[in-house]
């Protein structure tokens, strides 16, 4: 069942180093290069928005020129200024002007493209129980098992869809986790996202199926900004996994998405990210600049709000999945694993800012840093004075493969309250000559010896990762790590 | 070439010299075992024993700066060390790794799968692959959740020892090589051990057994014993050479070389 949900797989490509990097060949429907009002209003107007829908991406566009191009400054990361009029802000496949209905609607070049991908947008994925809502680019493509949601209420649709179709409760949720004035990139994403997910559970209903988005920039000099949003109403449930792809490319990619979830009372959104976006070739050329902005309100009581990233691509990845735990006894949780190899560089980690009564949250970060890469974890752990009782665990371990990367931790810890609990642990290790040689002494080759140990590292992490997604997330890593060790 | 006949050498060493780091550890080996015999290396501490059992599995940091070893009639120096296990050589190590987050079974697994492969048999079912565990566990007596656990971690001394005899009872080597095996395990882990490769003793295996005591040599009767000093064997002999020298002190082999 594994082999249809392969993300990651390739299939006739010519360069193994990164092997995803095929390109399609779907007529793009461009705007202009560079940012402006009108760009700002083309977009909306693209999309068919309502006006109160432009009216806030004027505001967010608004904002975002009063930051003068004053990006944040404070991540261990090091790239050369990024020309914001040189790019497009908006590509959508052609086809995509008329929706497509069903799939029989879709474009068949698209449909090859996801097959290769593997992407399963056909009847087989029926057996995975998986429903996929594709964005290439930027424009959702088509989204398959709506009916089955429909039936118990489950919304799960593009943001654009969703815009005209669920104005209430786009208009009462977007940007009420992530402001456009959150940050540079937030701001951004709210004034040019062309589209993204939207979810909506209702009270009481597990959502039956694992939702799925698979994200991939095509288009040379394009960003990407999608946006997601999440809602879990009252002792609701829903698992979501995103997958990402890019195509090889000389110059850099731009992709600032906003991620926001809302968990009400009693309910639980469990977020899981496979992040392999081009990591730039060897020599440190091209590769996506991956700025994300991804938070979680745990608004209601008991709610709770799970992370799980598996990163492994990405030239530099700058991304801090949060939790606010705003209602009282509610969770949050961040798990991940950050793979850095060659040149790239993540500063990436998270956020809980404990705020309600016996909340409770837990991070677990495992960095792996090869090549002459950069890995920090940046975390804040913020307990405020209404937060009795609440309780923090911190686990951060870096793991370097050769002497030429780096392994950084910043944590920040700010309490308020003085019945907090909080617990903090960070380890840094290599991979031990002594163990790639006892695993050789019993027959295993030194690239699975050097896998066997890593994926050993990353293992508190991958079981939380939904099963099939766990062996994926595995075999990410080896391919990524190819080459690192003899 | 997998063919072995009593009394055929399986492992030559002719004049091996190894160094670490440019000092001199092994300074002229001389040694020829046989299928079907057990040789022990006795020698005090920092005389090479430990060294010569471990580039004879092909251990990284030691650099060879003379002689030859042949394995089964191959050049084994050149070979790499997965090569070396592949083609039946096992070390048993004095101080087991451990690790973490990498279960015990999977490692087991995928060790005697690689092993299976290039000897050319079918890769074992997990079904088929349990049972050979089970038996082979019951060798060590060890406990099923410790084949859960990650690999040596959190084990005992003891625990770690036995989980060495019990790879090589599962992957049934030509050539044993154990590094004082018998270093820091009480008298019923020693037990214990010392019947687990009597058990996987055959006259189709042989053994190198280095060790710094005399004592695990009551269990485990050698053919020949050797006594390495200063990085030369200086001595051969039965098995009594072992008791007399536990009499004597290796001062007393020392004098005589010496002299």
């Amino acid at each position: 069942m594994t082999e249809q949900r392969v993300i990651s797989r390739a299939t006739g490509v010519e360069d193994n180093e990164y092997k995803w990097g095929f390109d399609f060949d779907i007529e793009s429907d461009k705007a202009p290069k560079g940012l402006s009002e009108d760009i700002v209003r083309l977009i909306s107007q693209k999309k068919g928005e309502p006006e109160w829908m432009l009216e806030w991406r004027l505001k967010a566009y608004k904002y975002w020129l009063t930051l003068d191009n004053e990006e944040p400054k404070w991540a261990n990361i090091d790239y050369p200024p990024i020309d914001f009029q040189d790019m497009y802000y908006y590509a959508a496949p052609k086809s995509s002007a008329e929706a497509p209905q069903s799939m029989d609607d879709v474009d068949p070049e698209i449909r090859e493209a996801f097959n290769k991908l593997g992407i399963p947008l056909i009847e087989q994925q029926r057996l995975s129980g998986v429903a996929v809502d594709a964005v290439l680019d930027s424009a959702s493509v088509a989204t398959t098992y709506r009916k089955m949601l429909e039936e118990v209420g489950v919304i799960f649709c593009s943001v654009s869809e969703a815009v005209k179709t669920h104005p209430d409760l786009v208009k009462k949720y977007l940007g009420s986790v992530v402001p456009y004035t959150d940050n540079f990139f937030a701001a951004l994403n709210a004034g040019v996202f062309s589209d993204g997910s939207f979810v909506y559970v209702p009270p009481g209903v597990r959502c039956p199926i694992e939702l799925m988005t698979y994200f991939r920039i095509n288009e040379l000099n394009t960003g990407q900004f999608e946006r997601t949003l999440i809602i879990a109403d009252k002792g609701s449930y829903v698992s979501y996994l995103e997958g990402c792809t890019a195509p090889m490319r000389k110059t850099h990619q731009l992709h600032a998405a906003v991620v926001e979830l809302i968990a009400l009372d009693d309910a639980e959104i469990k977020y899981s990210t496979l992040q392999n976006w081009f990591p730039g070739d060897k020599e440190g050329n091209g590769g996506v600049y991956n700025f994300v902005t991804k938070r979680g309100a745990a608004r209601g009581k008991n709610s709770k709000i799970s992370w799980t990233q598996v990163e492994t691509g990405s030239a530099i990845t700058w991304k801090y999945p949060s939790v606010i735990l705003q209602g009282d006894n509610s969770v949050g949780e961040f798990y991940s694993v950050a793979l850095v190899n060659n040149y790239q560089q993540a500063d990436t980690g998270t956020k809980m800012i404990h705020i309600g009564k016996n909340t409770k949250s837990t991070i677990i970060a495992k960095g792996i840093s090869a090549g002459k890469a950069q890995n920090t974890y940046r975390g804040q752990v913020k307990i405020m004075p209404s937060a009795t009782n609440a309780r923090n665990f911190t686990q951060c371990d870096s793991l370097l493969i050769g002497d030429k990367c780096g392994a950084h931790t910043v944590p920040y810890i700010e309490v308020r309250n003085p019945t907090a609990q909080m617990a903090h642990e960070a380890t840094t290790s290599k991979v031990d000559d002594s163990q790639l040689f006892y695993l050789q002494q019993r027959g295993i080759g030194l690239e699975d010896a050097n896998y066997m140990i890593i994926n050993g590292f990353c293992r508190g992490i991958f079981k939380e990762l939904p099963f099939e997604f766990a062996a994926e997330a595995s075999q990410l890593l080896r391919v990524n790590l190819e080459g690192t060790v003899g | 070439m997998t063919q072995e006949i009593k009394n055929s050498p399986v492992l030559e060493v002719i004049d091996l010299h190894v160094s670490i780091e440019d000092k001199e550890i092994l300074k002229g080996v001389n040694l020829t075992v046989n299928i079907g015999e057990v040789h022990a290396i006795m020698g005090p501490n920092g005389s090479g024993k430990s060294t010569l059992a471990n580039v004879l599995a092909g251990r990284p940091e030691y650099t060879v700066t003379g002689g030859q070893v042949l394995y089964k009639g191959m050049d084994l120096l050149s070979m790499l060390p997965e090569l070396r296990a592949r083609e039946g050589i096992f070390l048993a190590f004095q101080y087991p790794v451990e690790l973490p987050g990498v279960r015990t079974w999977q490692f087991l697994k995928a060790s005697v799968d690689a092993i299976r492969q290039h000897r050319g048999e079918k890769v074992l079912s997990v079904r088929e692959f349990d049972k050979l565990l089970d038996e082979k566990r019951e060798i060590v007596e060890m406990d099923t959740d410790l084949v859960k656990r990650s690999v040596n971690e959190g084990f005992s001394g003891g625990e770690k020892k036995r989980n060495e005899i019990m790879q090589m009872a599962l992957l049934d080597p030509t050539l044993a090589l154990l590094d004082e095996t018998d270093s820091g395990l009480d008298i019923d882990a020693l037990r214990i051990v010392s019947e687990g490769v009597n058990k996987v003793r055959s006259d189709k295996n042989a053994f190198v057994l280095v060790t710094h005591y005399q004592r695990i040599l009551n269990y485990i009767t050698p053919d020949y014993v050797h006594v390495l000093v200063d990085g030369s064997i200086v001595r051969s002999g039965g098995r009594e050479l072992a008791l007399e020298l536990e009499d004597k002190g290796y001062e007393w082999l020392r004098d005589q070389v010496a002299v």
